[in-house]
Order: C-alpha cells, then sequence, then structure tokens
C-alpha cells in the first residue's frame, strides 16, 4: 500500500485537470462527483497508508518513493520523492478527511455561482499543493506544495474577482508571503550547503555533527520566518484577515484547517534543528504567545462573522508555535489536528450563517438565528464550547497540554499570555454565539422572513466536523487524565528524538527552567512525575475560560427582551451580576467598554497606523524610488551615454584603487 | 623617435575628446564624428602597441577597426537619414520620445 | 597564423546561418511579388542545419584558426540556445510582420546574421574576434530596431545605435589596453602572460583594460548604469525584435563575459568579482525598483530583463563552474520564457498599435484563457516561482553563488527576486481580475507559427522545470570542457 501514497496528492491533481479542462461543458453533479470523489479517494489511500504504517515497527514507520530524480548537480540529486511517516500520515489524514467535508460542504454553498467548475479546478489544485507539501521528503518539494498553496490561495481570495478589494487581499496575501517564503529559501540554502542533500531524513540525521548551534539557530529563525508568513504570524499574519474576502468553504480549508498550518508542520518536520537551535525556539514560543493573546484582543471588538474567525484562527496558531517553541512538537501537532475540526466546522457554520442570511457577514445585523438555523447553531455551538476548551470537548486536551507543557518546560512568561489569551478566547467566541445565535432579531428589512436553514449537503459535513471536535481530542488524553495518549506515542518516532534536550536549553535562556519532570510526561514516560501543579492549573483554565463565557453571557445577553429563554444557560452569572449594579457598571465600562476600547485602538493603532502605514508608507517609498528612477531615464541618449561615462570613471577609480604603479 | 608613452597619451587624449563630444554636441552627425574619432584614438593605441612589441598583430588590428567603423558609419548615416525624415531634427535632445 | 582546411568545420554551423542569410536576401531580390513567406521556412532550414552541425562539432573540442575560436561544449551549448532564440524569433514573428506589412526578407537575413554574430561571440577565445562578432550582431540588430520605420522605432533604433557605438569604443580601447599589458588578444594567452609576468595583475593598464571590458559587456548585457539604453529601445523597437534582443543578445554577451573571465582573468579575479559584485546587486535592485514603476508592459520586460542581468551577473561574480553551470541553464530558460511573453504581448496587439499598456490586458484572462495561461506561466517562470524554469535557473545560480561563500550576493538576489513577484503577478492580476472594456477590439493577432512558438515555449519552461536533470547535465557537461 504504501508504494502508492503518490496517489493522495495526485489523485485531486487528476481532478482538478478534468473539471479545469473539459468541466465547463459538465452538469453540475459530474462536476462535484470528480471534485469531491478525487478528494475522498485520497482519502482512502490516506486510510489505507495509516493502517499499513501501524503494521510496521514503530522504528520503521517511514516509507519513501521517489517519482523521478528532479535536480541532478555533480554529486547531489535532488528527487521529486514523498514520505510517508507518521507525521505525513496525519497530515494527510487532516487535509483529506476535512478537505473532503469541506468539498461537500461546497456543492451546497456554491450551488448559484457561475463559475462553479473553476472553483473546484482550484480546490482540487490546493489539495494537491498541501498534499505535496505534506508528503514530500524533501526541503524543495515541501517549498513548491508551499508554493502552490500560496498561489492556490490567492487564487481563491481573488476568486470573486469582480470586486476590487477581493483581488487585492489576494495581492496582499501572495506579496506578505513572499517575504516568508524569501526566509524559507535562504533557510534552504543554507542547509544545502551544510549538508549537501535537502532530504528531510539525511538532514536530521546529519544535523547534531553536521552544524554548529549558531548555524542551526539561524537556519531556524529563517524558516521561522517563512512559517510567520505562511501561519500567519506576528508581524505577519495581516493578511489572513483579509484573505477572509474569498468564499467561506476557502477560509475553512485554506485559512483555518490546512495551509494556514503549514509552519507548524515544517517546524515540526525539523524538530532537530529547532532542539540544537534554543534561541530559535525561545523566539518561536514568545511570538507564538504575543500572538495568540494579541490576535485574541483584537477578535473582541470585531463585528464580522468571519473576522472574528479569522483573529481566532491566527490566534489558535500563536498557541501552536508556543507548543513548537517549547519542544512540545507533537502537542503542536494535536492542536494542529483538533483545530482543524472546530475551527473548520466554525467557518462552515458561519457560512451557514451567512448563506441563510443572504449574504449577511455583521453579527449586529443578526441574531436569534437559532430559530431559523437549528443545524447550524447546534454544531455552531458544540464548535464554540470545544474552542473555548471546554472539558472533554477537543481543545481542552491540546490547549491544556500545550499550557502545561509551557509553564513546566520554564516558559512561564509564555504561559501567562497564552493563559490569558484562553480566557479572551471563550470571551469573544460566545460573544459571537451571543449575538449571532442569540438575543433579538436585528436582522435587516430585506432579509426579514426569508432567512433559512441551509440545505443538507452543508449542514451534516457540520455534523461530522462537530463530532469530531468532541470526539478528536480523546486520542490524545494525557497520562495525568488516565488516558493512554495515543497520539503522542504515534508521533513519537518522528518527533521526540531531539525535543527534551533542546527545550530545556531554550526554558533556560529565557528563564527559569521548570521542573525537570515534566518532560516525562511530555515524552511519554508514564505518570510518576506530574506534579500537583498540572491539575491545578488545568481547573485554572478550565474556569478561567468559564470566566470567560459567563462574562461574554453578562455583556452580550442582558439587555435582551427575552432574558429568561436566553439567558437560561447563564442566568446564574447574569442575575448575580445584574443585582450588583454598581459592579455591572464598572465591569461594563472597565472591561467592556475598556476591553472593547483598548481592542480598537489595538485594532486601529497597530493594523491601521503601523501595519498599514507600514505597508503603505513601503510601498510609497517603492512607488517614489521607481519613479524617480523612471525620471532618471528621461528619453536623452546624451544622458543615458553620460550614465555610461559616469559608470567608467567609477569602474576605473574602482579598478585603480587596486593598482600598484 | 616618439616614445611609447606619448603616442599612449595621444590616443587616450583623442579617445576622451571623442567621449567629451559625444557627450555634449547636439547634431546627431557630429555624434557619429566622435564616436569615430574615439575608435580611431584607439587605432593609435594599436599602432603604438604593435610597434612597441615589434608585431603585425597589431597593425591588422586597425584595418579590422576602420571595416567596423566604416559599417557603423554606413548604418549611422542611414539611421540619420531616416531620422530626420520622421521627426525634422538631428538633435540629439530632441528625440526623447520614449522614456520614464 | 597558419590556416587548416578542417578549422572550417569548427564553424560550419556560423558558415551555414551566413549562407542562409545570404540566400534569403538572394531570394527577396530575385524573386517576384511583394509577400516572401519562404524566407521564413528558409531560415528555419538553414538554423535546422546549423543545429545539425553545432551538434556535429561539439565533440570537435579543440581550438581553432590558431586559437582564435573554440568548438567546444560550452560553445555548442551557447550556439543552441541562440539557434533556439533565433528560431522562436522567426517563428514569433512570421505573422506580426505580415500584419504590420513589413514582410520583407531582409528582416530574417538580419536576424541570421547577428545570429552568426553571437554564435562568433560564443566561441571566441580570442578578443579581437570576440569583439568583431560583437559589432557584427549589434549592427544587424541597429538595423532590425528601426525595422517598422515608425516613429518610436527609428527613435529606439538611433539611441540603441549611437549608445552601443559609444560602449564599444570602450571596450576596444579596452581590448588595446590589454594587448598592451600582456601582448595578447588570445585569452589562453593572456592567462600564461597574468601567470608568469608578476605584477601584472596590478598594473593599471591591465587593470584599466578590463575594466573597460565590463563596461562593453555591462552595456550589451543591460547592467547598472549602462542600462539606459534598454527601457526606451525596447519599448520603441518591433516586439519581436525586442524578444530577440532581450535573449539573444544577453545570451551571447553572457557567453563570451564568462568565457573571457573565467579564461584569461583568473589572476586578477578580487577585483573584477568585487567590481561585478556591485554591478550585479546594483543592476537587479535597480531593474526591479523601476519595474513596479511601469504601466507599459513592454517597458516593464525591459526593466525585468534589466534584474534578471543582474541576476545573471551574480554566475559571473561566482565564476565557478557550478555558476557556468547555473548561468547557461538560466539562460537557456530565460529564452522561453522572454520570447514567450513577448509572443503573448504581440498576439495581444493590433496592426499599428502594440496596446502593450497593463490596462489593454483587463479581462484577457477569460477572453483568451490559453493565451492567459501561458503568459501566466512566463510570468511565474520569471518571477521564479517553482516549479518553473526560471525557478531552476535561479536555484542554480544562488547555490553556486552561496558555495563560494558569496552569502550576501544571493540573500540580496533572493530578495529581489521575492519582490519582482509583484510586479509580474500586477499582469495577471489585470488578466483575471480586472473586467475586460467594452471597447476592447476583438479578436487576436494569432497563426500557426506563433502559436507553435507559444506552445514550444510554455512547454519547455514547465519541462525544464519539472525535469531539468537532463538540461543541467548538458550544462554541466559543456563547462567540463573548458
Amino acid at each position: 500500500m504504501l508504494d502508492w501514497i503518490w496517489l493522495i496528492p495526485f489523485l485531486p491533481m487528476v481532478g482538478a485537470i478534468i473539471n479545469g479542462t473539459v468541466g465547463r461543458r459538465f452538469p453540475k453533479w459530474a462536476v462535484n462527483i470528480i471534485a469531491c470523489g478525487s478528494i475522498f479517494a485520497a482519502f482512502v489511500v490516506s486510510v489505507a497508508s495509516f493502517i499499513a504504517l501501524t503494521h510496521l515497527d514503530p522504528s520503521q514507520r517511514f516509507h519513501e518513493v521517489t517519482l523521478f530524480s528532479w535536480i541532478a548537480t555533480g554529486s547531489t540529486s535532488i528527487d521529486l520523492a514523498y514520505l510517508m511517516d507518521p507525521l505525513s500520515s496525519v497530515m494527510t489524514l487532516i487535509v483529506t478527511g476535512v478537505g473532503f467535508l469541506i468539498h461537500v460542504y461546497s456543492v451546497g454553498y456554491m450551488h448559484h455561482d457561475s463559475s462553479y467548475n473553476r472553483f473546484f479546478t482550484y480546490m482540487n489544485l490546493f489539495c494537491f499543493a498541501m498534499l505535496t507539501l505534506v508528503l514530500g521528503n524533501n526541503f524543495l518539494v515541501l517549498f513548491v506544495g508551499w508554493e502552490g498553496v500560496g498561489l492556490c490561495s490567492y487564487l481563491l481570495i481573488g476568486f470573486w474577482f469582480e470586486d476590487q478589494e477581493k483581488a487585492k487581499a489576494g495581492m496582499k496575501a501572495f506579496v506578505v508571503n513572499r517575504i516568508g517564503d524569501f526566509g524559507f529559501l535562504l533557510a534552504m540554502f543554507f542547509i544545502f550547503m551544510h549538508f549537501g542533500t535537502l532530504n528531510f531524513r539525511e538532514v536530521m540525521a546529519a544535523a547534531p555533527t553536521a552544524i554548529t548551534a549558531a548555524t542551526a539557530t539561524l537556519i531556524c529563525l529563517l524558516l521561522f520566518l517563512g512559517a510567520c508568513g505562511k501561519s500567519a504570524q506576528l508581524p505577519l499574519y495581516v493578511w489572513l484577515p483579509d484573505a477572509m474576502a474569498g468564499p467561506t468553504p476557502v477560509s475553512a480549508l485554506i485559512h483555518a484547517a490546512t495551509m494556514v498550518t503549514a509552519g507548524v508542520y515544517m517546524i515540526a518536520r525539523c524538530n532537530i534543528l529547532y532542539s540544537m537551535a534554543p534561541g530559535a525556539m525561545a523566539t518561536v514560543a514568545t511570538v507564538g504567545a504575543i500572538t495568540a493573546l494579541f490576535a485574541g484582543t483584537i477578535a473582541i471588538a470585531q463585528n464580522d462573522i468571519k473576522k472574528v474567525l479569522a483573529y481566532s484562527t491566527v490566534s489558535q496558531l500563536g498557541y501552536m508555535f508556543i507548543a513548537m517553541g517549547v519542544g512540545a512538537y507533537a502537542v503542536g501537532i494535536f492542536h494542529l489536528m483538533t483545530h482543524a475540526f472546530f475551527k473548520a466546522c466554525l467557518f462552515l457554520g458561519s457560512g451557514s450563517v451567512i448563506h441563510g442570511m443572504h449574504d449577511e457577514q455583521d453579527m449586529r445585523k443578526m441574531g436569534n438565528l437559532r430559530k431559523y438555523m437549528p443545524h447550524t447553531y447546534r454544531t455552531f455551538l458544540i464548535a464554540t464550547i470545544a474552542i473555548a476548551g471546554i472539558p472533554p470537548l477537543a481543545a481542552f486536551f491540546s490547549k491544556d497540554e500545550i499550557l502545561w507543557m509551557a509553564w513546566s518546560g520554564g516558559f512561564k512568561a509564555q504561559w501567562a499570555l497564552g493563559f490569558l489569551a484562553a480566557g479572551i478566547t471563550a470571551f469573544y467566541m460566545f460573544r459571537l454565539v451571543f449575538m449571532t445565535f442569540f438575543g433579538e432579531e436585528r436582522h435587516d428589512e430585506h432579509v426579514k422572513g426569508k432567512v433559512h436553514e441551509s440545505p443538507w449537503t452543508m449542514y451534516v459535513p457540520l455534523y461530522v466536523l462537530m463530532g469530531l471536535s468532541i470526539v478528536g481530542g480523546w486520542v490524545g488524553i494525557p497520562e495525568a487524565l488516565g488516558g493512554a495518549n495515543h497520539f503522542h506515542h504515534w508521533l513519537a518516532p518522528v518527533l521526540d528524538t531531539g525535543s527534551m534536550e533542546g527545550a530545556r536549553h531554550a526554558a533556560a535562556l529565557v528563564g527559569d527552567i521548570g521542573p525537570s519532570a515534566a518532560y516525562a510526561s511530555g515524552g511519554g514516560g508514564g505518570g510518576e512525575g506530574h506534579s500537583i501543579i498540572e491539575y491545578i492549573l488545568m481547573f485554572a483554565s478550565v474556569g478561567w475560560a468559564l470566566i470567560g463565557i459567563a462574562f461574554a453571557a453578562f455583556c452580550y445577553l442582558k439587555r435582551t427582551d427575552i432574558p429568561a429563554k436566553a439567558a437560561a444557560s447563564a442566568k446564574g452569572v447574569y442575575e448575580l451580576l445584574y443585582n450588583k449594579y454598581y459592579v455591572d457598571e464598572i465591569y461594563d465600562a472597565v472591561f467592556v467598554k475598556g476591553l472593547v476600547a483598548l481592542s480598537n485602538h489595538f485594532w486601529k493603532f497597530w493594523d491601521v497606523v503601523v501595519i498599514d502605514g507600514a505597508a503603505n508608507g513601503l510601498a510609497k517609498v517603492v512607488r517614489a524610488t521607481g519613479g524617480g528612477l523612471a525620471r532618471l531615464q528621461t528619453g536623452q541618449a546624451q544622458g543615458y551615454a553620460l550614465a555610461v561615462a559616469i559608470g567608467t570613471v567609477a569602474l576605473l577609480a574602482f579598478f585603480a584603487a587596486h593598482a600598484t604603479l | 623617435m616618439i616614445p611609447f608613452e606619448y603616442s599612449l597619451l595621444l590616443s587616450a587624449i583623442l579617445f576622451a575628446i571623442g567621449c567629451v563630444g559625444v557627450l555634449v554636441r547636439r547634431n546627431v552627425i557630429v555624434l557619429l564624428m566622435c564616436i569615430e574619432l574615439m575608435l580611431n584614438g584607439v587605432n593609435l593605441s594599436f599602432v603604438a602597441i604593435a610597434d612597441k612589441l615589434d608585431s603585425a598583430e597589431g597593425l591588422i588590428y586597425v584595418f579590422f577597426v576602420m571595416t567596423v567603423a566604416a559599417a557603423e558609419a554606413a548604418v549611422g548615416l542611414a539611421i540619420v537619414v531616416n531620422l530626420f525624415r520622421h521627426r525634422d531634427s538631428v538633435y540629439a535632445d530632441e528625440i526623447n520620445l520614449l522614456k520614464g | 597564423m597558419d590556416f587548416q582546411l578542417a578549422d572550417l568545420k569548427l564553424i560550419a554551423p556560423h558558415i551555414a546561418l551566413l549562407g542562409t542569410a545570404l540566400l534569403v536576401l538572394m531570394v527577396e531580390v530575385f524573386g517576384h511579388g511583394r509577400r516572401r513567406p519562404e524566407a521564413t521556412w528558409i531560415s528555419l532550414l538553414g538554423i535546422g542545419i546549423a543545429a545539425a552541425a553545432t551538434g556535429m562539432s561539439c565533440h570537435e573540442n579543440r581550438l581553432g584558426f590558431s586559437g582564435m575560436l573554440a568548438a567546444d561544449g560550452y560553445s555548442a551549448f551557447c550556439n543552441m540556445i541562440i539557434l533556439i532564440v533565433g528560431a522562436l524569433t522567426i517563428l514569433v514573428s512570421s505573422n506580426y510582420l505580415k500584419d504590420e506589412r513589413h514582410e520583407h526578407g531582409e528582416y530574417h537575413a538580419l536576424i541570421l546574421l547577428s545570429m552568426t554574430g553571437m554564435m562568433f561571440m560564443a566561441s571566441a577565445t580570442h578578443l579581437l574576434l570576440m569583439f568583431l562578432a560583437l559589432e557584427t550582431m549589434s549592427i544587424a540588430i541597429y538595423a532590425l530596431a528601426g525595422f517598422f520605420r515608425t516613429k518610436e522605432g527609428v527613435e529606439s533604433c538611433f539611441k540603441y545605435f549611437l549608445l552601443g557605438a559609444f560602449s564599444s569604443a570602450f571596450m576596444l580601447y579596452g581590448i588595446a589596453l590589454i594587448y598592451g599589458a600582456t601582448g595578447t588578444t588570445q585569452i589562453h594567452g593572456i592567462m600564461e602572460q597574468f601567470t608568469q609576468i608578476k605584477g601584472l595583475a596590478s598594473s593599471p593598464m591591465a587593470l584599466s583594460g578590463i575594466a573597460l571590458l565590463i563596461v562593453g559587456f555591462a552595456f550589451k548585457v543591460a547592467a547598472f548604469p549602462f542600462h539606459g539604453w534598454t527601457p526606451d529601445v525596447y519599448q520603441g523597437a518591433p516586439t519581436s525584435v525586442t524578444a530577440f534582443m532581450a535573449t539573444g543578445v544577453k545570451a551571447a554577451a553572457f557567453a563570451a563575459f564568462f568565457r573571457i573571465f573565467f579564461v584569461a582573468f583568473p589572476a586578477t579575479s578580487p577585483v573584477w568579482s568585487q567590481a561585478l559584485w556591485l554591478l550585479a546587486v546594483a543592476t537587479m535592485t535597480m531593474g526591479n525598483f523601476a519595474a513596479l514603476a511601469q504601466r507599459d508592459v513592454k517597458r516593464m520586460l525591459a526593466y525585468s530583463s534589466i534584474a534578471h542581468a543582474g541576476y545573471l551577473l551574480v554566475g559571473v561574480v561566482t565564476a565557478t563552474a557550478a555558476a557556468g553551470t547555473g548561468m547557461l541553464f538560466y539562460l537557456l530558460s530565460y529564452a522561453f520564457m522572454n520570447i514567450g511573453a513577448f509572443a503573448c504581448v504581440i498576439m495581444l496587439g493590433r496592426r499599428g498599435a502594440d496596446s502593450t499598456n497593463l490596462d489593454d490586458y483587463a479581462g484577457v484572462g477569460f477572453k483568451y484563457p490559453l493565451l492567459a495561461a501561458a503568459l501566466t506561466l512566463f510570468m511565474f517562470s520569471m518571477a521564479g516561482i517553482p516549479p518553473t524554469a526560471g525557478f531552476i535557473g535561479k536555484f542554480l545560480i544562488f547555490k553556486a553563488a552561496i558555495g563560494k561563500e558569496f552569502y550576501w550576493l544571493a540573500v540580496i538576489g533572493v530578495l529581489n527576486s521575492a519582490a519582482s513577484v509583484y510586479f509580474y503577478l500586477r499582469v495577471i492580476v489585470y488578466m483575471y481580475f480586472r473586467e475586460r472594456p467594452e471597447a476592447a477590439p476583438e479578436g487576436l493577432r494569432s497563426g500557426p507559427a506563433i502559436t507553435v512558438a507559444t506552445v514550444v515555449a510554455a512547454a519547455a519552461v514547465l519541462i525544464l522545470g519539472l525535469a531539468p536533470g537532463f538540461v543541467v547535465r548538458m550544462a554541466e557537461a559543456a563547462m567540463s570542457t573548458f
């Protein structure tokens, strides 16, 4: 079976080719079957390869398939080859599984669109590129996938090209990503220079002896720059909220579940290099933690339902980077997986809302939608509880494990930021739910009475993803809670090799070294090392999330006209706070308004002034320089001759400086 | 016998005069002549060097350079004729339609 | 000087091209009627013969004509690039000339003559022969630039001529100085002189000579600050000639540049590689920056060609066999992607109005999907996005630079190519994300020949990107024959 893994990316590509070339003449059902069928077939192959891998001895769980030798120069050759190992298998399962559900969903969502086949062509093409990214056995194949997903993302963001803003958003995404790619390319050069190969297994095997820690740090920081661009971390996250201009299934597939996690995957893939570079790891963890909190605060002030989810994605990606930075690679991938489930569910749910509300995205014009869209409401609520980190849903296990790893690894500051962000996550997600599905109907006139539930092709995937958001975390229940942590053991052959030592060094760099026993749990080494602190932290974060939820309920349900039913779930908190009017005022002024104002301020200051200012300023400088250069181009032949003469004199002077009489 | 360095210096001066001429004169015909002057300055160098090395090679080069100069002059004059026909001008600074 | 008949074999490809050029001229003179489509076929046939002759002579691997020229793998590879450029140009021109009512045989003859010059440049191992070849190439192209005798065409032709003659005078002076310093103009002889005579490597005469030689080459490859002519000339010249200039002249000039500096001047390489380092950085940065501000596609491609000259200069700075391999590969892929892009520009134009403003590309993506797809591919390749030929070329060149520890050069190069995406992408944005205006003219200036050329170029860009192994090995073999 493992010899057939090349089918996983190629099946979607065949789908893309068929739909892209002759799809225009096909009826819609044929396009559907080709698009969804090819992804489903890829999913089947992924499952089969996964099963085949489980039959192997853990140390033998890898298989490389070389299609052909791509670039052969001198003694080295770079192959177009795929690698199936536990890490790739997890990624392929996520990409094909979630990808398939989103394809099915798109059948309903894009039903009325005139460029139906074009949309599915791009979607399949994206899956091909993403699968190439996660299956490539060397950096160059990964880079091809990396560029490919960027291209498809760009095509899909700008899908409704009639809209100038959307075209611009696509452009922004592509250009910002190129800044990250620059780092990736350079890292690749340095790797090739020091190792003479780009093959993952060879590089990782040779890393401890072939390069110094300084070189490893340089390479890792450059790789991280690439990851920042692709995975929307500070300061390169700006493109992701704009990317929401694309169709919602695209946001779900590319900007939540798969492409944006490519950076996390890449760091996990290079875990041995990172473990040699404590400085780089500390950077990764810090950037991730700051991003997690930062994006979370911004999400509070957004009124566009997709923007909230976008900032939430940025924030969640921050958690994954915290995990990478503290050396808990497997946990990061675990969160990547659970995030794919619940965030895809949330995005698709928001798509269903937008669909049902006739393209309304402003939450201030929604409300009480659970009456009209019961399926969407149910699934959305469960996914929201999951992202808030309430046990026993998926994100509880993954997010909590990340925070614990940060704490126990000695990354106390990163832990604190992540912990703060966790409560804020609960707050803004429930704010979203309350504003959308509860409260009074603030619908616009033209949609009144026309709000409807989505067709079954849309809500069936929602239910599947909801189920996954519930049970998805159970494969990685940590030993501390009596689980077996299968997920971690599965990834151990790829990710455990260098994690402990490197993380300890990194921790030493950022501050105090945590209890060494902490890593025993990370390493899957049994339950004896668990301190009481782990349980305390667990309760603390659940409590903190509940406070966030309650606070959201208080703030966004209090003034509704249907207090009893709507606020039933949060009645206790609600009444308690209602009776303490003065406290309410303070909370409202200090926290809600304060938070909103702060968040607004952040958003205005950072996004509008700093980022847009920098981007526009840079563009202005570039344009001015370009224009200035163009003005030098006077059209006067003798002016050019003068430039030639001056250049000649300069060259002669330069050479004369090296001459001896 | 003129010293070798003197001939080289003269050729450099000729070349420089030609070069400055190309930069400052307006009339395209004069520009062509200045370029000829530059090439002939180089020719003088070839002759001087060949004389110093006592080899005929450099002398032969001069013939090739003269051929090139002649070919360039022929094409150049044809271009000037065309230019005048289309633009009614033989002044280099007035030929600036293409710029930016 | 001794002459052997067997040496003629070394220049068989050149003779074939020259003969074809004369034949085309004869047919033009003695043929009746004004429309002469056979010029195209005769030229292509001649190019085919020259290619076959190149294939046969590349195994000679020796110097001929008293060491004035070499027939080795390197010259064979360069010849092939030049022949491909020529063939594609002639295919691209066929409909274009007919549409513009300029279907004259001289055009083909001039193309073939300048190709002869280019091939001599690539094989020359003697500075004066190289200079003569460069002039042969240039004079033919001066005439080609003004072939349409429009206002812009004549201006472009004049500027190219004036500056070309000006800078080749510098180059000639450089040759004279090197001759004076070393007593020879044969590049292997120069190299020997540098190793034998102590202090020659720091003699002002030799160093000035090298500096002036750089001026000449830098002008032909359009390197900063010798690039001034490029945008004006590229914009004003007939589009097919622009394609020919941008690819053929660049290939020939870089072939000669690399061979001469690699073979003759290794002794002074610390000096000139520093100077070229600066030149390369300035060239690519300036080209990319200026391209950002352009709204005319031909002009944008002109600045982009300056930027590409900067990347290629990295190969000359590095001056190792690996860098040569990268440069040869890059020149070949650049030939395909650039001529392909210009072919698309031609097809979108109208008689007398090239319509090369970006606005003319609005909505092309859905009106002409295949053409837009091809142009998108060429743009991606120029931007260096895998898996296209342009990416592999950049990869090889920068890899070689890093291999010789030119880290900053590689970093700046990669940064530049990341920035360049912006303006290449803008063409694609216009094609796919803008509405086609109602008043946009209908129909493409297309035909079988130009379609074949575009398809071949697109296929080559993809194949060189996906399976470059074969060509890379050929380039490596070519470099090993120095």
